[in-house]
């Protein structure tokens, strides 16, 4: 099938079993909401779905094959944003997007979207209100104007999987409408997103996994 | 190997055979100093002295044996994903880190008579110095992380990396040390060397080998029980 | 995949020159280091010559090693590390541009400041070019290996000292080689072997070093 999917993937942390036989599948322009109490794998999830985790068994497929089979081709398509922000303080706004535009360029020299870096990175800091801040050291930024930044980094060039850690921590309305409207145009094109959630609002016709009906049976 | 990969197995083989090797352990040791302090002649050049050798070289063969061992362990364990091996490879290294430290003191001790002085910068004495650094930098990371299979996998990575940097060393210091004084050293062995003297070594040897794997067998268990146990103490917490 | 490890190299430098002095503390460290043998062993101009090779080569040693702290440990605390993992790039060529950006900027001040602190020390006139040479071709290898310790230790306890204790004994050789052709140049003998071991020593390390790295990075990450 077309899509991102997981079978029977199961993921360990530091001996543990945190999650067993998990099974998902999301259709080009679908959303996933990851929910489920706190400790439940919610990041270990996101990690084992870009790659940064193995999983202990089950795999992952895009459009049907192995994400494995190409590494390279998987961190191609996907923007990972997990609860750091990989800002350095002494740089400014623009300059912490630009090794990312770099690298989105080295990643795909056809679909880098319009314009040269620069442009690209400005368009990204317009699209999360930052083109004010753009020459502003990251130091001087708040925390919800840090996660905008953060957030940016999804807009530097086209991507078909978003892969977020509850990313609507520290934002306000204004950037949570635009996070939303982000998150909109990405599906419109075809992206796919996956988002761990604490509340809603949720993405329209988004489905749901919850983690917690997946923990390893508490057996010795 | 798959046998070996399985811990439980694992530990009902270390149970079964670490009784064996204490026992050989110890009528080989038996046999060896009897050879060594008594059977075997004092050296017309070191008297007495000698008796030292039969510590000091069996010893410093461990601290490599035991290195090259920690070193395929960790190779077996990084190149299949095998943990058991990771384990192996963690409990090799205070044995051998203490076969290091033995070779360094019977060096000292018999460096006193022969050479005059507690210390001397010798080639083999030092590349065994640096040999024993080794080990403790691959002791103290595999116990620096709050995660302890995080600290085996990290410290296996660090073995290849020594163990391909021993010749490195031992080159470098035989070259520093001729340049710094040209063969003046009583070496200890050599080629020439009597089958009176040769015996007791080579027994010595296997009883330290023997030692060797009894001592890992013990604690290669009790690493995996360990781990057993810690598992079962995150079920509880989490269950 | 050039551009890439262009823009990762770029930023570091960028970085460097934005913490501005912070960048130059490892070069005041060797400085420093240096300064003290005097008071150690006395101001005799002799015994001052004799070691001099010795004191900058061990000095430059342990600031290279103060330098590798930050390698990693900042993009592995902010989450920089984790993205350029899943950059469209190899891992490997990642750590290259990261250690051939941090060897440009700990080695370059230590090579600059080396012949003043050769001069402090009487070392003898001939030695000189010897001893940058030494440096030059010694300090590659002082980066590669000792990146690829600062990415086992990264998320440990103690890290810093644990990374002194890692990396140091393997340190060795690259001392030894460098040492000794300093040594060669001073008594006016042939210099050349000293330097090829040294040359290929560095290769060496930056063949094996930094599929290494990247390891020990991933498994940093897991």
């Amino acid at each position: 099938m077309n899509g991102f999917a997981g079978e029977d993937l199961v993921c360990e942390r530091g001996a543990r079993i945190v999650f067993t036989r998990l099974r998902f599948a999301v259709g080009l322009g679908g959303a996933l909401v990851l929910v489920g109490p706190n400790g439940s794998g919610k990041s270990s999830l996101l990690r084992t779905m870009a790659g940064l985790l193995a999983p202990l068994a089950g795999r992952l497929t895009w459009d049907g094959a192995d994400v494995r089979g190409d590494p390279f081709a998987h961190h191609q398509r996907l923007r990972f944003v997990a609860h750091t922000d990989a800002m350095k303080p002494t740089l400014t706004a623009i300059e912490n997007l630009r090794l990312w535009a770099a690298l989105a360029v080295s990643i795909d020299e056809r679909s880098t979207g319009e314009g040269n870096a620069d442009t690209r990175c400005r368009h990204a800091l317009a699209a999360f209100g930052l083109a004010a801040l753009a020459e502003v050291p990251a130091r001087y930024l708040s925390a919800g104007q840090r996660r905008r930044l953060t957030l940016a980094r999804l807009l530097l060039a086209p991507s078909r999987l978003w892969l977020l850690d509850e990313p609507r921590t520290a934002l306000d309305s204004d950037g949570a409408a635009r996070l939303d409207a982000a998150v909109a145009a990405h599906r419109q094109g075809g992206g796919i997103v996956v988002m761990a959630l604490h509340g809603g609002p949720y993405p329209d016709g988004a489905r749901f996994l919850d983690l917690a009906d997946y923990r390893a049976a508490a057996t010795c | 190997m798959h046998a070996l990969a399985n811990p439980s197995r694992l530990v009902r083989l270390a149970g079964t055979y670490a009784p064996w090797c204490a026992v050989a352990t110890v009528v080989t040791l038996a046999a060896g100093l009897f050879l060594a302090l008594i059977a075997s002649p004092p050296d017309y050049q070191q008297g007495e002295s000698v008796r030292i050798m039969y510590v000091h070289v069996p010893a410093a063969w461990m601290a490599l044996f035991c290195y090259s061992c920690m070193a395929a362990a960790s190779a077996v364990a990084l190149i299949w994903r095998i943990p058991t091996a990771e384990l192996a490879a963690k409990a090799t290294a205070p044995i051998g880190a203490c076969f290091t430290f033995l070779a360094l003191v019977t060096g000292s001790l018999w460096g006193k008579p022969m050479w005059g002085t507690w210390w001397v910068w010798d080639a083999r004495l030092t590349s065994v110095l640096v040999l024993f650094f080794l080990y403790l930098g691959y002791i103290a990371l595999s116990t620096a992380f709050d995660d302890p299979a995080r600290g085996s996998r990290a410290a296996s990575i660090l073995a290849l990396v020594g163990f391909v940097n021993v010749p490195v060393i031992k080159f470098s210091v035989d070259w520093w040390n001729t340049l710094h004084q040209p063969a003046s050293v009583v070496r200890a062995g050599g080629p020439a060397i009597d089958a009176s003297m040769l015996a007791p070594l080579l027994v010595m040897a296997v009883a330290f080998t023997c030692y060797y794997l009894w001592v890992m067998l013990l604690r290669l268990k009790s690493e995996i029980l360990a781990g057993k146990i810690r598992a079962i103490q995150l079920r509880r917490m989490h269950g | 995949m050039l551009t890439a490890a262009l823009a990762i190299a770029g930023r570091e430098f960028r970085l460097a020159v934005r913490q501005g002095f912070d960048s130059l503390l490892a070069v005041v460290f060797f400085v420093l280091a240096c300064v003290l043998f005097p008071f150690g062993v006395g101001p005799e101009p002799a015994v001052l010559a004799r070691i001099a090779p010795g004191i900058v080569w061990v000095a430059a040693l342990l600031a290279t090693l103060l330098s590798l702290d930050r390698l990693f440990q900042t993009d592995y605390d902010d989450g920089t590390l984790e993205l350029l993992a899943l950059a469209p790039l190899p891992l490997t060529a990642v750590v290259a541009a990261k250690v051939a950006a941090h060897w440009m900027m700990t080695a370059g001040p230590l090579l600059i400041a080396a012949p003043l602190l050769a001069l402090l020390l009487g070392l003898a006139a001939d030695a000189f070019p010897a001893l940058l040479a030494t440096l030059a071709l010694g300090t590659p290898a002082l980066s590669v290996i000792g990146a690829i310790g600062a990415a086992l230790v990264l998320g440990a306890r103690r890290a810093g000292v644990l990374l002194a204790l890692l990396i140091l004994p393997l340190y060795i050789p690259v001392l030894i080689f460098g040492v000794a052709a300093v040594d060669a140049a001073a008594f006016g003998l042939t210099v050349r072997p000293h330097l090829m071991l040294l040359a290929g020593l560095s290769l060496a390390a930056a063949v094996i070093g930094p599929p290494t790295t990247a390891a020990a990075i991933r498994l940093a990450l897991r």
